[in-house]
């Protein structure tokens, strides 16, 4: 069995820049692409998604022209993006099956493999006992209020009783639905109940996929829902370098984009999320702008 | 073909042919000493059994009929088919253990298709696969579904590489298959549709563990599988499958050894409620329970039912509170092993130290390993707790944010006979929280007073007394694991100049050097493998050791980043295959 590694060949690296957001190889040009592991090889991956500011960065990590990185060994093993090409497509016996091969930037408190805690222990540990954050989201109601004022939104003057979170041990009624981003494994679950509007909706799931965007200030990845003159977008995350669309699965096993239809009617036939890469989303025959 | 292989030149009654049948020095005939070694299953023992003499050897290979192989990579299929001729089972492991924290790329190796690829020649009777770390594809799995017609066990811990296509391939073509066993492996998003592929005369499994799998399960042709295997006694179902669908695959109730629920439903009637009680009353033999994914308190006592018998509770991935958590103890009296997340805190481990008596092991996870949300977690006082109500505690993993010496010093007197201790203090490089003192001296009592010590991982700051202590006293242990630990190579010479036994080495982040790698040159034959990362080793050290042990393999992952002198990351481990053929690029073979 010969090895076939000469197509997965490890790139040139040299282009690449740590931290400025997630972005997944497909169809990219290695330049600027950033790599997030995929939960694959093995290599089950230990932290979250995130999206880094450059200030996160300062002084901690160079990039491969600086020779004083990593040479201390009393520093953390920051692991440098290191990647293994694109999806493939065509599969031999002796590798893997495609996907994509990324990696998780660091900050600076953070370092590769350590706790030495598997990955999918994390996810579904961080699904859960993350739910009373969900508490923290309803301070926004107010602004969906006026910001989605062609919105009819009956549930805001009652969304407090939707706040049932874990702390009562009584999840009477979450409605717990699976979000995947595209070029991770492990999907999420997020509770939709636990939102008023799509707005609410985003910024959860901003955490949840982008948690540090919300350090460097809330929606600055994200576009408003309304932001257009009354006109509904569709609900976007982006990063600067690859934009991602949030889609769902309805009762038809149709996928759609988010922010279509109006919230009740969107909680009633949704079935899961998926963060798109907008170049897949095409397909949903929607005409997506890009952000200038 | 022949199950028996035909006897041929190298058969064990013609290999002193020129003593005839009987070799005089020989106590008894051939046929004899193969026939009592068939009773012999360890492979340790029989790797002694073949070190006797040449006709032991031969006997020895002719009847081992279990393979274990701790490195895929120290010996090949092409050697392994040779000396083996009649192998029912194989157990491969592949990659380096610190690719479960995401310290080895991608694409490393550790690919069991050529392994598989050999055994359809060679031992077609195959019945049983059990890989750990390794990446198994979609075309292995269709290999091996269809090149063994006696296929019955295939156990998947900690793999990847597959599909839903490899598992209906299985499910599919394996007729009398047993087990499907997969553990903690990380894969696409593997969907449930295998299970609906096994054929409605299929009724041999006994064995069935898909609770990592992340797709979802048609639960009606689930149901029909789980009703018609009437031997079923290990059933673990993912977190698509609700305790409402879960009671009625508890319909073999009692014979169930094991079972792994699904997740929590959200709401129940009292119908409902009561059908599940008393299917879960129904489970008598339970010994093992697990994955109890967001289970919430109102639900848990459903399951109190299952409980009298339990001697394994795995909540590892069920965050609890304190007070429910020991409400659910008050009902296991029985328990020897014990899993847990650090949400029950101190308070939930004094109740483990109050109710369980019996415990043995005890594992406490973190809920929160990055320090996001500032939990408490679990203190040295929950450890304490536990070792004073628990005296026959011999295997720990704890991971906490503070830990004193003098704590730890009390757990080994209560509880002396520790073969496992895994201390995670979760800062790297974090004293004594009291004294601020180093944690020299709580790892020296370990070793001092826990004469059995097997594996130790060591955790907090660090000096290279531990390492003067672990080499000093501790004679038995295997493997050991350093982490952002160590003054000086003094501190790694110290081990390998000091633990005989050692099996396995890893160490991250320590500043060992050239120095410490060379000082245990005449050791690395005698152990599995060796793991530096992070540390002061450099390429010219590396190449000097590849120079002098050609029965080593010594590889270097390169990385982008730092400087060519460096060797970030090295793995050795002894061989007799020679350097891998399939490394990656990324790989350096020295």
């Amino acid at each position: 069995m010969s090895s076939s590694e000469e197509s997965y060949s490890y790139p040139d690296e040299s282009d690449l820049e740590l931290g400025l957001g997630l972005s997944l190889g497909g169809g990219k040009t290695k330049t600027k692409t950033k790599h997030l592991v995929a939960a694959g090889g093995g290599g089950s991956w230990d932290h979250y998604a995130r999206i880094l500011t450059a200030k996160d960065f300062a002084g901690v990590v160079s990039d491969k022209t600086s020779s004083s990185s990593s040479s201390s060994s009393s520093s953390s093993s920051i692991t440098k993006v290191n990647t293994s090409g694109t999806k493939r497509t065509a599969e031999s016996p002796c590798s893997p099956p495609g996907r994509s091969a990324i990696r998780f930037s660091y900050g600076s408190s953070q370092v590769v493999g350590w706790p030495p805690v598997r990955t999918y222990r994390m996810i579904s540990m961080s699904n859960q006992v993350k739910s009373p954050v969900t508490e923290q989201l309803f301070s926004i109601d107010d602004k969906c209020k006026s910001k989605n004022a062609d919105t009819p939104n009956p549930n805001h003057g009652s969304c407090k009783n939707n706040n049932i979170s874990k702390e009562n041990g009584f999840a009477k009624t979450s409605l717990f639905v699976k979000v995947n981003i595209d070029g991770v494994a492990i999907g999420r679950k997020v509770d939709l109940n636990a939102h008023t509007c799509y707005e609410a909706l985003s910024r959860a799931l901003d955490d949840m996929f982008m948690p540090s965007a919300s350090v460097g200030g809330r929606g600055s990845n994200m576009e408003k829902q309304s932001s257009v003159a009354g006109k509904r977008q569709p609900v976007r995350f982006h990063d600067g370098s690859s934009d991602f669309v949030l889609t769902y699965e309805d009762k038809d096993g149709d996928w759609m984009l988010v922010g279509d239809v109006p919230w009740e009617i969107f909680l009633s036939s949704v079935r899961r999320l998926r963060i798109m890469r907008t170049t897949d989303a095409k397909g949903l025959g929607m005409r997506i702008s890009t952000l200038s | 073909m022949d199950p028996e292989p035909k006897k041929g030149d190298d058969s064990p009654s013609n290999s002193c042919n020129s003593h005839g049948p009987l070799h005089p020095q020989s106590p008894f005939p051939d046929e004899v000493l193969e026939k009592v070694l068939s009773f012999v299953d360890s492979h340790k023992d029989r790797s002694s059994i073949s070190l006797v003499r040449k006709d032991w050897y031969n006997a020895e290979r002719w009847t081992r009929s279990k393979l274990f192989i701790g490195n895929c990579y120290a010996v090949s299929p092409e050697i392994v088919a040779r000396r083996f001729r009649r192998i029912k089972s194989v157990t491969l492991k592949g990659k380096p253990r610190f690719s479960d924290f995401n310290l080895v790329p991608l694409d490393w190796g550790a690919n069991v298709y050529p392994w598989l690829v050999m055994f359809a020649k060679v031992y077609p009777f195959l019945e049983e696969l059990r890989l750990k770390r390794m990446t198994i594809t979609d075309e292995g799995l269709e290999l091996l579904a269809k090149s063994f017609p006696r296929f019955k066990a295939l156990s998947l811990s900690s793999c990847d590489g597959f599909t839903e296509n490899g598992l209906k391939a299985i499910a599919s073509h394996c007729r009398n298959l047993t087990e499907i066993n997969i553990q903690d492996s990380i894969t696409e998003d593997v969907g449930g549709g295998w299970l609906s592929c096994f054929p409605e005369n299929f009724s041999s499994l006994e064995i069935l563990n898909f609770s990592i799998l992340n797709g979802d399960v048609n639960f009606n042709d689930l149901e029909r599988l789980v009703s018609r295997c009437k031997l079923l006694r290990v059933l673990k179902v993912n977190e698509s499958i609700t305790l409402d669908e879960l009671q009625r695959l508890l319909v073999h109730g009692p014979r169930l050894t094991e079972l792994g629920t699904g997740s929590f439903p959200q709401e129940l009637t009292p119908r409902q409620y009561e059908d599940i009680e008393t299917a879960f009353c129904n489970c008598r033999n339970l010994q093992v329970l697990s994955c109890l994914w967001e289970a919430t308190s109102v639900y848990l006592p459903l399951l109190y039912g299952a409980c009298a018998s339990l001697t394994f509770l795995n909540l590892s991935v069920a965050p609890l509170q304190s007070g429910e958590f020991a409400k659910f103890l008050a009902h296991c009296p029985n328990l020897r092993c014990l899993w847990v997340i650090d949400t029950v805190e101190d308070k939930g481990l004094e109740a483990v130290g109050l109710s369980c008596p019996l415990l043995e092991e005890l594992r406490v996870y973190p809920a929160d390993p990055d320090d996001r949300d500032h939990r408490d977690g679990v203190t040295e006082l929950g450890f304490l707790a536990v070792s004073r109500g628990c005296p026959k505690l011999h295997y720990v993993l704890y991971f906490c944010r503070r830990m004193t010496n003098a704590a730890v010093v009390t757990i080994v007197q209560n509880c002396p006979n520790f073969t496992h201790f895994r201390l995670c203090i979760m800062t790297p490089r974090q004293p004594d929280y009291l004294t601020n003192e180093p944690m020299d001296e709580a790892f020296g009592a370990v070793v001092k007073t826990c004469t059995k010590i097997k594996r130790l991982s060591v955790s907090g700051l660090l000096t290279d007394q531990t390492f003067e202590y672990i080499g000093q006293y501790a004679k038995d242990l295997e493997t050991l694991s350093v982490a952002f630990a160590g003054s000086s190579d003094w501190g790694m010479q110290c081990i390998m100049e000091g633990c005989p036994k050692l099996r396995k080495l890893e160490i991250r982040d320590c500043p060992f050097g050239d120095a410490a790698l060379l000082s245990g040159r005449e050791k690395y034959e005698r152990i599995r493998s060796l793991w530096m990362s992070a540390c002061r080793v450099t390429m010219k050290g590396c190449k000097l050791l590849a120079r002098e042990s050609p029965r080593l393999n010594v590889e270097v992952i390169r990385e982008e980043g730092g400087n060519e002198d460096q060797a970030l990351k090295v793995y050795l481990y002894r061989s007799v295959a020679g350097p891998r053929k399939d490394a990656p690029p990324f790989v350096l073979t020295l």
